[in-house]
C-alpha cells in the first residue's frame, strides 16, 4: 500500500488505510478458497468411467463415516442403500470416491438379489481432510450418491517410514 | 495360521437377512510410501475379494490401495440353503487365501 501523506514514516498505516488492506485481504482469501471447495477433477473422472454420460441424482443412499477422524490411517466407513433387494428391484453395485487420496477410487462392491440388505461396511485410508462420495448403481441402471465431509487429524498413505 | 477370520453365524432361520463379517491379515501397502532415501515401496495390496454361496456368487468387491491395512468387509446375503459359504481374496505377488464357513438353514 501506497503511503500518499508524506508527514507519515514510510509503511506506517493510517486507520482507514488498515481497515482497507484488511477488507482487500479477506476478499482475496475468500477468493482463492472459492476453487478449492470444488470437486477435483480426478474424482469427476472417476465417476464418470463408472457412471458414464447417466445422471447421479442425490438420495437412497446413506454415508455413514466419523466426521472427526483422529487416524486416517484407518477410518470406518458404512454405506446403507434403500432397495427392497427383490429379483427385479435391486442394487446392483455400490463405488466409493474421494477426492484427495492418491487414487479417486476406494472399493467397489458388486451385490445382487442375494444380498437382501444392501449394506457395506469396511476401513479405508484418508491421506486428508475431504469429501467422500458414495454412488449406488441399481438394477434399472439408475444411479444414487450421498456425500460426507471429513476432518482427518493425521493423514494416511503419504507419511515416510 | 489363520490368516484370515470370518463370522458367519452357525444357524438362521430360511430367508432370513444374516451378515457376514470378513478380516484378512495383510499389509495392504499403497504404492505411494517411501523410505527416508526415497525409495518407493512397491504396491502390494489385495485387488478382488469374493463370496460363494454354495458355489454360486452372492457378493464380489474390487479393493484399491485406499482400503486400510488388514483389509474388513461385512455385507448381507439371505439364508437360503444349508451348505457351505466360501470367500476368497486375490491379490499382487499371486496372494490367494481361502476360507469357508458352514451354515445349517432350518
Amino acid at each position: 500500500m501506497a503511503v500518499t501523506n508524506k508527514n507519515k514514516i514510510r509503511g506506517q498505516m493510517s486507520r482507514r488505510e488498515m481497515f482497507g488492506a484488511m477488507a482487500g485481504a479477506g476478499m482475496a482469501a475468500a477468493i482463492r478458497i472459492a476453487p478449492a471447495r470444488a470437486t477435483p477433477a480426478s474424482m469427476k473422472e472417476a465417476i464418470r468411467s463408472v457412471v458414464g454420460e447417466a445422471p447421479v441424482n442425490k438420495g437412497k443412499v446413506h454415508l455413514d463415516i466419523p466426521v472427526l477422524v483422529d487416524n486416517g490411517n484407518t477410518v470406518p466407513l458404512s454405506v446403507d442403500v434403500e432397495s427392497p433387494m427383490t429379483p427385479t428391484d435391486y442394487v446392483k453395485a455400490i463405488h466409493i470416491f474421494n477426492e484427495l487420496n492418491p487414487l479417486p477410487h476406494v472399493i467397489t462392491a458388486h451385490l445382487g438379489p442375494r444380498s437382501g440388505r444392501a449394506k457395506l461396511s469396511t476401513r479405508f485410508r484418508l491421506a486428508d481432510t475431504q469429501t467422500i462420495v458414495a454412488i449406488a448403481e441399481m438394477s434399472d441402471g439408475s444411479f444414487w450418491s450421498a456425500s460426507a465431509d471429513v476432518v482427518v487429524t493425521l493423514q494416511a498413505c503419504l507419511e515416510t517410514l | 495360521m489363520a490368516r484370515a477370520l470370518i463370522n458367519v453365524p452357525k444357524t438362521a432361520k430360511r430367508g432370513q437377512i444374516i451378515e457376514i463379517k470378513t478380516l484378512i491379515s495383510h499389509i495392504m501397502e499403497t504404492g505411494f510410501r517411501h523410505n527416508s532415501t526415497g525409495q518407493i515401496y512397491p504396491r502390494n495390496i489385495i485387488t478382488d475379494f469374493t463370496c460363494t454361496y454354495n458355489g454360486e456368487q452372492i457378493f464380489r468387491a474390487e479393493l484399491f490401495p485406499a482400503i486400510a491395512a488388514n483389509p474388513f468387509i461385512t455385507f448381507f446375503t439371505v439364508a437360503t440353503e444349508s451348505g457351505t459359504i466360501a470367500f476368497e481374496w486375490n491379490g499382487d505377488n499371486d496372494f490367494h487365501e481361502t476360507a469357508a464357513a458352514a451354515i445349517t438353514v432350518e
